[in-house]
């Protein structure tokens, strides 16, 4: 008797499963694509709020990881808004008021604008493997896209979503969908990639649909105008005085 | 009869005195519990129709859904011509136009920084046009403790316990952070001109008082409000027209459907709907209904034991009565005419007392602010009883007829006693 279709049929699972990434390696490669070089970007969000639309538009000046500057540029009465995060820390300049507000506590949970996004958003570091330890939970085709399902759950309690299911496109390293939850189950907010392009050696989401599923409204379209990696960005552009100007 | 009857009683105190007391202090507490529970219930009708619901309120549909009333994601666009039209079409009411919102009021030090911040309840009205009605429904003028009314947009009042606890001055400029209808966080300056306490807790805690305009404009509500409160001129509020208005007013509201959004087409309520007060207002009523029954319940027993009592004591004369051939149904009809003399005597004096007591607490107040502090229901820190006509019937009433039915039943036991044994009773 030919043994080998039967030690073929055992083994090929155990191959496959051999060949398939670690959840941690897949969560790091989703990392890494994002990266940690300067960046210069001009985005638009379009809010689709109860009735009314408007469209936001911001330039941002990003430095690593923890570090950025937006300016406001649209619509007229949020143009000249500013904000800058350093580290832990937001502020704010309203220039109505003229004041510069530092963003802390319960007011991290407003919203950014109107938006579906929050400030605690923005404060979380982009780096999910600092954050999260991953599960691998299979394999979905999202979008005609062949995708890992990743489960993510926090390492220390206290972070904006406990755990997160996110649909990572298997070629491009990039999370085309992302369910995020609160610490009882809650589904709190879900993103979905709508655009993907290839810029440089990345693939960048250009179009996310962003949906605090506890707001009313459809949601908020995210879109990457322009990107430009590795900008030469000064160093006076990340301090508190560059708000006033 | 009667005149043989009252003479009885009037001598023989015995005979009296107790039911008498009795009926009094009954019927005493009874007026002085109702007269406090209607001056309970007027205040706080009165300060939530001031504060929050008017006597009727016009405002988004989503927003009576909503428990967060501060909440501005929900306005009333085109705010003009939607108080231009209930001018128009029901002008037995005065209309206001409001927007209730939330923040933090921070003060800069002289770098810009936060010096200090405190949550407000910000309530925006109609301060400065001429013909405006808010004055006259929150009194705002009496409410100033130091500085002044506001003149011109840009300038709030704030409540003297927030002025206090961010140690302000009189106009000195902070900063209003808040959210816009949107949601975007939106600063304002405000000058802080001067104070207020209205005396409700729940909005003496941290109230910004601004004029609509500056509030439009400072949270992105270009001709757009809250709601629309409509006012009697008398200040008294009629539950069925104003249930017939906001009938009238929905009724004709198919064609104002917002096309963009059904929860933010107007629709009108009665003050008498709000969740939280339809509760109470329920809940007082089946609580005076209780007081009156068990008043009435334990004053029957009280006086058929008296009447009991008094049946023993009365045991000879009784007897006497009926040996010299005096009709069993006569006696009883003297015990319970008796009764009712009693009961009539005793409800006079005990209303009088009650009201007298009511009227006292009406005038003085109780002050129950230190039982306040985390209250977040619209009622004022002093409560009052209030002497209605109802304060002169609700225990005069059950008063006399506890008497005569703890008499009717007591008296009973005349028709047990058989004249055939009566000598044989003497002569023991």
């Amino acid at each position: 008797m030919n043994a080998r279709p039967w030690i073929a049929a055992i083994a090929l699972p155990w191959i496959a499963a051999a060949q398939a990434p670690s959840a941690g390696d897949i969560l790091a490669r989703v990392d890494a694509n994002i990266g940690s070089d300067n960046k210069v970007t001009l985005a638009r969000m379009i809010v689709e709020g109860r009735g009314v639309t408007r469209t936001v538009e911001s330039r941002s000046w990003i430095r690593g990881m923890s570090e950025s500057f937006t300016e406001y540029l649209a619509p007229p009465r949020d143009r000249g808004t500013k904000m800058l995060k350093l580290g832990d820390q937001l502020w704010t300049f309203f220039p109505e008021s003229d004041r510069t507000i530092r963003i802390s506590g319960h007011m991290l949970r407003q919203s950014v604008m109107g938006s579906d996004l929050s400030y605690e958003d923005l404060m979380e570091d982009p780096r999910l493997s600092a954050l999260y330890t991953a599960r691998l939970a299979g394999e979905e085709t999202h979008r005609d896209r062949p995708c890992w399902v990743l489960e993510l759950t926090g390492r220390e309690p206290g972070i904006a979503y406990q755990s997160r299911r996110m649909w990572v496109d298997k070629a491009r390293d990039v999370a085309l969908r992302e369910a995020r939850y609160a610490k009882g189950g809650k589904l709190l907010k879900t993103t979905d990639v709508l655009d993907v392009e290839r810029i440089g050696s990345r693939w960048v989401a250009k179009t996310v649909v962003f949906k605090d599923v506890l707001k009313t409204g459809k949601g908020t379209r995210f879109e990457l105008v322009s990107i430009e990696f590795d900008a030469k960005i000064p160093e006076h552009v990340f301090s508190k005085a560059m708000l006033r100007r | 009869m009667i005149l043989f009857l009252l003479k009885g009683l009037v001598r023989d105190r015995s005979r009296s005195l107790f039911p008498l007391l009795t009926v009094i202090a009954g019927v005493g507490l009874t007026v002085i519990g109702y007269s406090w529970v209607r001056g309970t219930e007027s205040e706080l009708v009165r300060a939530s129709a001031a504060f929050s619901t008017g006597h009727v309120k016009v405002a988004p549909r989503g927003a009576a859904s909503e428990s967060d009333s501060a909440s501005i994601e929900l306005a009333l666009d085109g705010a003009g011509a939607l108080l231009r039209d209930l001018r128009r079409q029901y002008p037995s009411l005065g209309w206001t136009p409001r927007i209730r919102f939330g923040g933090l009021l921070d003060l800069p030090d002289a770098a810009g920084e936060t010096r200090a911040q405190a949550p407000v309840a910000g309530l925006a009205i109609d301060l400065l046009s001429a013909g405006s009605l808010e004055p006259g429904i929150l009194n705002v003028g009496r409410a100033v403790v130091r500085g002044r009314m506001p003149r011109s947009a840009g300038e709030v009042l704030v409540s003297d316990q927030l002025f206090e606890r961010l140690g302000l001055r009189l106009d000195d400029t902070a900063t209003l952070i808040s959210t816009t209808r949107l949601g975007s966080i939106t600063t304002a300056n405000l000058q802080v001109v001067g104070t207020v306490r209205f005396g409700v807790t729940a909005i003496d805690r941290g109230a910004l008082v601004a004029d609509l305009s500056t509030i439009q404009r400072a949270l992105d509500m270009d001709d757009a409000v809250s709601e629309v409160l409509g006012f009697y001129p008398d200040q008294v509020y009629r539950d069925a027209e104003a249930r017939a208005v906001a009938r009238a007013f929905n009724e004709g509201a198919a064609g104002r459907e917002s096309a963009l959004d059904p929860d933010l087409a107007a629709v009108m309520s009665p003050l008498r709907d709000d969740p939280g007060l339809a509760t109470i207002l329920d809940l007082t009523a089946v609580l005076t209904r209780i007081q009156v029954g068990v008043f009435v319940v334990v004053m029957s027993i009280v006086l058929w034991n008296a009447g009991l009592m008094g049946s023993l004591r009365r045991y000879g004369e009784i007897g006497v009565r009926l040996a010299i051939g005096e009709r069993k149904g006569h006696v009883y009809l003297t015990l319970v005419a008796e009764s009712l003399m009693i009961g009539v005597a005793g409800s006079i004096a005990g209303t009088a007392i009650g009201v007298a007591c009511s009227y006292y607490l009406q005038e003085r107040g109780l002050d129950i602010s230190p039982y306040l502090k985390n209250a977040s229901m619209l009622i004022s820190d002093v409560l009052r009883a209030k002497v209605t006509p109802g304060s002169l019937v609700v225990g005069f009433v059950p008063g006399v007829l506890s008497t005569l039915l703890g008499a009717s039943i007591s008296g009973a036991g005349i028709y047990r006693r058989e004249t055939a044994r009566l000598m044989k009773e003497f002569e023991a």
